[in-house]
């Protein structure tokens, strides 16, 4: 009997796998989409002549209407606004975090965690009702009417930042829960209290774990958008003041293209600018925080 | 090391467990103590959040309404009898005197009366000859336990107005299209886009996903193209969806506007829709999910056991009918909860619609790929964004519509993921 060992060619399995590389290949293709398209658009918006780089990067006034371009209203609200989650979320959520990895028995742990999720899965315009219809008025009511008006920077922030809670005591959590459970053993074994085991022993041993939590938490921040337009949007002021309206980067985007606006106009191009800018900065903080997920993992493995 | 036995202050030490003598145990115990309660507070304000945010949103979708209406509906009925009790033809005849020739043989046009059942016409004359009006609406906080001020206050500032307390989601909510009167507005019209839309978004997103996450798991081999396919994958996830509503934008709206207007098949109405259409938002909707399909079902397929994969390539199966007949059934309930998932992000998102354009006040029900259409969150964005207070009673019904349909959704995927866990073990 002759039984040919050699590797067959099966054309069907050739053509399975061919297809399945292109379904693979498509995200590759949707990268490139976004770069070229925003690309394309930002460099129209950046050709105008009522448009200079200089002026973009430096010019506190944001008004379309009489050809001023300066990003920093937009930058300023979203960075205020990203402050203010991170006020809420960076203390609570790394605290959670805490309770959850080293004090809360495993049954605790597994009711706390699927409740804090569902928060995280709570669409985001609902969380911008929220923002208006309870924060907002919390906020008056404590800091008075009139300083605090129906749109501003706080109450967005505030609510932004219970969104951003479980996303970040989730992350946490699994740093610190990987940590080996010998180094914990180790300092209860030289008489150490569970505080500093958790704090002195753990926690730093889980730093770079949370330091990318928090950074995922950052851009998820700058990119939230519903909340922005909902509780936040009154047109781009430049202001420090967190009780007054503003607008950040993305619900203006939200703002200007829920209106009927021409493909030819400047307020079209000026948008993909916006997103262009978005897109890189919200890239360059999930690639910071997949590098350190990649160094903190090969300590331990 | 800073164990200082003989109780001296410890020396100044880098190292992180700084032990100080045995004297100071009782402070130790009791910053611990405090802490933990700390730790134990910082979670209840995660879960108050949350039961927060519910009650805000069950507070205003039920509560005691000051209706005015301008015309008293007992004065409508000759007879004494309540309006609900007049049969058709008193309802109809009620309706052709109080509204304009023109209006009534529009609505004969429409639908003839004769054709029409009691509670259609009653629905008619209550909303074309009372033409109820809000005058203000309490909370359901207030509504029960502030119930004597919710009466004086009516009775003092709206003599007119007739109180009675309104559910503001109800079957009708559900079933009503569009309006711009916040009373008889409903959501099916958005209901219809949603589903519309992850119709579409499920059709593209599913099978490209599932194929990309097996040629990454169980064809692509370690190269440089395969690494970089899966880091970028990574990245996309972590994309702001905005990005992806001005992607949809360019792409879908503005340079494949002969294609998703239905202009190519002849079919679609091209004038009013101009690319804003279902099928552009559910493109969008579909990238914007791709690499959580992705990565979730990469993840199921690699929790099959290789085992079984070395089983039946021993028994001279190829490689596909591996991956089609032992991997994929095995991955296929982790699969289907992982884009359970992502499915109800889709139908949460709102950023990308709003950006690509979809309109916001459409009447009609969306007859295809090709119409125009509004989602369940645009419906409530909009709501939102309206400064009666009305419309913020509609928008919080909006979003129990809503917040039960992801629920369903999510029962779905724990249940597949209960079913999946036991089969395994």
């Amino acid at each position: 009997m002759n039984i040919d060992l050699r590797k067959k060619r099966h054309l069907g399995e050739s053509l399975i796998q061919g297809f399945l590389f292109v379904c693979g290949a498509f995200s590759i293709l949707t990268t490139l989409g976004i770069v070229y398209e925003l690309g394309k658009e930002a460099l129209l918006f950046f050709r105008s002549p009522a448009v200079s780089l200089w002026e973009f990067l430096t010019s506190t006034k944001w008004q379309p209407h009489v050809d001023e371009f300066g990003i920093l209203p937009l930058v300023n609200s979203t960075l205020m606004t990203t402050f203010f989650a991170m006020l809420i979320a960076l203390p609570l959520g790394i605290s959670v975090a805490i309770y959850m990895s080293e004090y809360a028995s495993p049954k605790a742990r597994t009711r706390i965690k699927p409740t804090l999720e569902v928060l995280a899965g709570i669409p985001t315009v609902v969380y911008g009702y929220f923002a208006l219809t309870f924060m907002t008025p919390l906020l008056r009511s404590i800091f008075g009417n009139d300083t605090v008006e129906v749109y501003n920077v706080a109450s967005g922030g505030l609510v932004m930042g219970i969104l951003i809670l479980p996303l970040i005591s989730s992350m946490a959590d699994d740093a610190l829960s990987a940590v080996p459970r010998s180094l914990r053993e180790a300092a209860y074994g030289l008489g150490a209290t569970r505080l500093e085991v958790a704090v002195k022993i753990v926690l730093p041993a889980a730093i770079s774990g949370i330091a990318a939590a928090v950074i995922v938490g950052i851009s998820r921040a700058i990119g939230e958008t519903m909340i922005a337009a909902i509780a936040i949007g009154a047109g781009p002021n430049f202001t420090f003041n967190p009780f007054r309206g503003a607008e950040t980067m993305t619900g203006h985007i939200v703002r200007i293209s829920s209106g009927d606006m021409s493909y030819a106009s400047i307020d079209y191009n000026s948008i993909f600018a916006i997103g262009l800018m978005l897109f890189l900065v919200t890239l360059a903080l999930n690639i910071i925080s997949q590098r350190i997920v990649r160094r903190f993992r090969e300590v331990y493995e | 090391m800073s164990i200082q036995p003989n109780g001296a202050p410890a020396s100044t030490s880098a190292h992180p467990l700084e032990i100080t003598p045995a004297s100071n145990l009782g402070h130790r115990h009791r910053l611990g103590r405090i802490w933990r309660i700390i730790f134990l507070a910082s979670t209840l304000v995660g879960i108050v959040s949350l039961i927060t945010l519910l009650l805000t949103i069950l507070n205003d979708s039920m509560g005691y309404v000051a209706y005015e209406f301008k015309v008293d509906p007992t004065s409508l009925s000759a007879s004494g009898l309540a309006l609900q009790e007049l049969s058709r033809d008193a309802l109809v005849a009620i309706l052709r005197q109080n509204i304009s020739a023109n209006a009534y043989n529009t609505l004969e046009k429409a639908k003839p009366f004769a054709e029409r059942s009691q509670a259609d016409v009653y629905d008619l004359v209550y909303e074309r000859v009372i033409e109820p009006e809000v005058a203000k609406t309490w909370t359901l906080f207030e509504s029960l336990f502030e119930r004597r001020q919710v009466f004086t206050e009516a009775t003092e500032q709206y003599p007119q107005a007739t109180l009675s307390f309104t559910f503001w989601i109800n079957p009708e909510f559900l079933s009503d299209p569009q309006s711009s009167d916040a009373l008889f507005a409903g959501i099916r019209t958005a209901i219809l886009g949603s589903l519309w839309t992850i119709a579409i978004t499920i059709l593209v997103a599913l099978p490209l996903g599932l194929g990309a996450a097996i040629y990454l798991e169980e064809y692509a081999r370690d190269n440089w193209l395969n690494r970089i396919i899966q880091t970028n994958i990574n990245n996309l996830a972590g994309v702001p969806s905005i990005i992806y509503g001005i992607l949809g934008l360019a792409i879908f709206v503005r340079a494949l506007e002969p294609l998703t207007s239905g202009a190519i098949f002849g079919v679609g109405d091209p004038l009013t829709a101009k690319g804003r259409t279902i099928l552009s938002a559910g493109l969008t909707l579909a990238l914007l999910i791709l690499p959580l399909i992705i990565i979730n079902g990469q993840e199921a397929i690699r929790s099959v056991p290789n085992s079984l994969r070395q089983a039946s390539y021993g028994l001279g199966a190829t490689q596909w009918q591996t991956i089609w007949h032992h991997v994929l059934p095995n991955a296929i309930p982790g699969i289907l909860t992982g884009a359970i998932l992502a499915v109800s992000r889709a139908i949460g998102e709102t950023a990308p619609l709003v950006v690509i354009g979809a309109s916001t006040y459409i009447t009609f029900d969306p007859s295809g790929p090709f119409s125009k259409f509004t989602t369940l969150p645009i419906q409530i964005y909009q709501w939102v964004s309206r400064p009666q207070s009305e419309f913020r009673n509609i928008a919080a019904a909006a979003i129990i519509a809503l917040m039960v349909l992801l629920l369903g959704l999510n029962a779905v995927a724990i249940y597949l993921r209960n079913r999946f866990q036991r089969r395994i073990s």
